[in-house]
């Protein structure tokens, strides 16, 4: 690290203040201990799923695997009283096929943008791509930051950047992606979060992960991620919303993630325009402990439907 | 010098490659012939069974991928093991009170038994199989495919070789097994799981279970993922197996306890113990005039 990014991290730590990380671990290790059970876990599940943003991002999507995958999110599965996903969440080619599947739902359409997952791409480009997924009727723009000009220390850059993708976006929701397993320490995961939120509007997202690296949300950066909203939200009244995504694959996780939410930002956070999962595999998970709690009999993957298998 | 201090063994399952403790922390004193105790063993849950069943699937695709006769290399190579540890099998015999003689037969019987079933990998598909004739212009032919996670339910006697007998068959045409061991003598498979991860049977393809049978049989009958029950059990316990069993039409073949078998017979291994747990498909192949 160079001397003037060193002192530019420096000021903004000194103003926002660092991550104790052992306290984190030690919080979030707690989480996994609770005993959710019946009632409250079948709550639980079904939160869950309200707040799923169904995932295909691959290279061989297609408009067809784009279709079933609308169809799940619409109605995730036959003979269980599920409600529908939050979002579908595709690449920008394929919005304006998801658009026509869940239109008159309350399924939105998520597109990421400027040039996911690397962010590599000349400003121009990227701007160019969130305006045209707007244009095909997106709803949610899950854009990535400028890791290389936040790890360098232009910040003014990084939250320059954000700020033209929110105009772009329009009326459009937008989730910012730190991607934190590039971000190396919590304490620049909590710098990246709160650079993003300064420039957010109200119930914007800020968002873990791509997906596309090998580490992923975790409940510890999750913790961070949620802790740097609820003081951001104390310092100035905004409600910044939280995606984590990426990793998190079964119903058990999911709810250690909910429970992280209640006790850290409590029941206002705890619906669909303020936290969602990022997931493909996690919904057949969740579905299948629903009917598991409904029937009493432990169920078999195959008996859901399987609509997308990336992330 | 101060006497040297008792090392002895926790025993614990095998289940998806790993050794586990019971999820519930919950274990059973067992103790040996002359009424002395001689260790904890787990009390395993039916969370315990979900989750050896979701190792038995992540395992289950790729060991039935395997060409068979590398399936017979695996199943010989485990014949091995428990070939140069059998003094140590011997032992884990006599803790439930069999006598030396009877022990050694029943582990060298064991060691047999896996042999049988290694050969017959390769060879099952070719009687099992079929072109059969038919008045069309077709190419029919049947052949066979693993059913998919098999549940094994150990009879009290022959606390090994019986625990064998039901695996072998089941993992020699590409299936998956949960087994739960003998209730009164749980040891044997402690010491099975130990030299199974030193075969090369890939970890999840058999998942060791110790604990009270009628807490999990239920759980056996009912889990959908478990596509087939073998094993050893009395009237009430087959009714009630058959009954939850229905419900996601798994294949059950229990054999009775109100009746004798002679475990060390040749009558107990075969083909039909293989057929048992395969599935039959037939596809008709359009041929030219």
């Amino acid at each position: 690290m160079s001397t003037s990014a060193h002192a530019a991290f420096r000021r903004l730590f000194h103003e926002i203040g660092t991550v104790d990380a052992v306290g984190v671990e030690e919080r979030v290790a707690k989480f996994a201990t609770r005993s959710i059970k019946k009632k409250s876990k079948l709550f639980g599940l079904k939160l869950a799923v309200t707040m799923v943003d169904l995932t295909t991002l691959e290279g061989k999507d297609t408009p067809g695997k784009v279709a079933s995958l609308c169809q799940k999110a619409i109605a995730p599965h036959e003979g269980i009283d599920v409600p529908s996903t939050a979002a579908v969440c595709v690449y920008p080619a394929m919005v304006k096929h998801a658009k026509k599947h869940v239109a008159g739902t309350s399924v939105r359409v998520a597109s990421v943008a400027t040039a996911f997952p690397s962010g590599q791409a000349p400003l121009k480009t990227r701007l160019a791509e969130v305006r045209s997924a707007v244009a095909d009727g997106a709803d949610e723009i899950d854009m990535v930051i400028n890791r290389g000009a936040f790890l360098s220390g232009e910040f003014s850059l990084v939250q320059d950047e954000i700020r033209q993708v929110v105009e772009a976006c329009g009326s459009s929701t937008l989730k910012v992606i730190l991607e934190t397993s590039e971000l190396e320490t919590y304490d620049n995961i909590r710098a990246a979060s709160f650079l993003a939120m300064q420039v957010l509007r109200p119930n914007d997202f800020i968002k873990t992960s791509t997906g596309k690296t090998s580490a992923n949300a975790t409940l510890g950066n999750n913790q961070v991620m949620l802790e740097a909203i609820r003081d951001f939200y104390f310092e100035t009244g905004i409600p910044i919303a939280m995606k984590p995504a990426g990793g998190i694959r079964t119903a058990k996780q999911a709810l250690q993630f909910l429970i992280a939410v209640k006790e850290t930002l409590g029941d206002e956070w705890l619906n669909n325009q303020r936290y969602r999962f990022g997931a493909s595999t996690l919904l057949n998970d969740l579905l299948r402990q629903i009917e598991k709690e409904r029937s009493g009999n432990y169920q078999a993957p195959y008996y859901f439907s399987e609509a997308a298998e990336s992330y | 010098m101060n006497p040297r201090l008792p090392i002895t063994k926790t025993p614990k399952c095998y289940v998806g490659g790993a050794f586990i403790r019971s999820e519930s922390g919950r274990v059973t004193p067992l103790h040996d012939a002359s009424g002395a105790f001689f260790a904890n063993i787990p009390q395993c849950t039916r969370k315990d069974l979900r989750n050896a069943v979701e190792a038995a699937a992540k395992s289950g695709s790729g060991w039935a991928k395997r060409s068979a006769y590398n399936r017979g290399q695996i199943i010989y190579r485990l014949a091995e093991m428990i070939e140069a540890r059998s003094a140590e099998m011997i032992e884990a015999l006599q803790v439930g009170g069999q006598p030396s003689a009877r022990a050694k037969t029943e582990v060298a019987a064991t060691v047999d038994r896996l042999i049988h079933y290694a050969g017959w990998t390769d060879k099952y598909e070719q009687l099992l199989g079929n072109v059969n004739p038919v008045s069309s212009p077709h190419f029919n032919f049947t052949v066979t495919e693993p059913t998919g996670i098999v549940g094994v339910l150990a009879p009290e006697d022959a606390p090994l070789l019986a625990l064998v007998s039901l695996i072998a068959p089941a993992i020699t045409s590409g299936n998956t097994v949960v087994a739960l061991a003998s209730t009164s003598q749980p040891y044997p498979s402690i010491a099975l799981g130990e030299m199974l991860a030193t075969s090369d049977l890939p970890g999840g393809v058999v998942n060791l279970l110790t604990g009270f049978r009628a807490e999990l049989l239920p759980t056996f009958a009912t889990h959908a993922h478990i596509r087939a029950i073998s094993g050893v059990a009395n009237a009430d316990e087959r009714k009630a197996i058959k009954l939850a069993a229905a419900d996601s039409v798994k294949r059950v073949h229990l054999l009775k306890t109100e009746e004798t078998h002679d475990w060390f017979a040749d009558s107990a291994q075969g083909l039909y113990e293989i057929r048992d747990l395969v599935e039959f498909k037939t596809t008709w192949h359009p041929i030219g005039a």
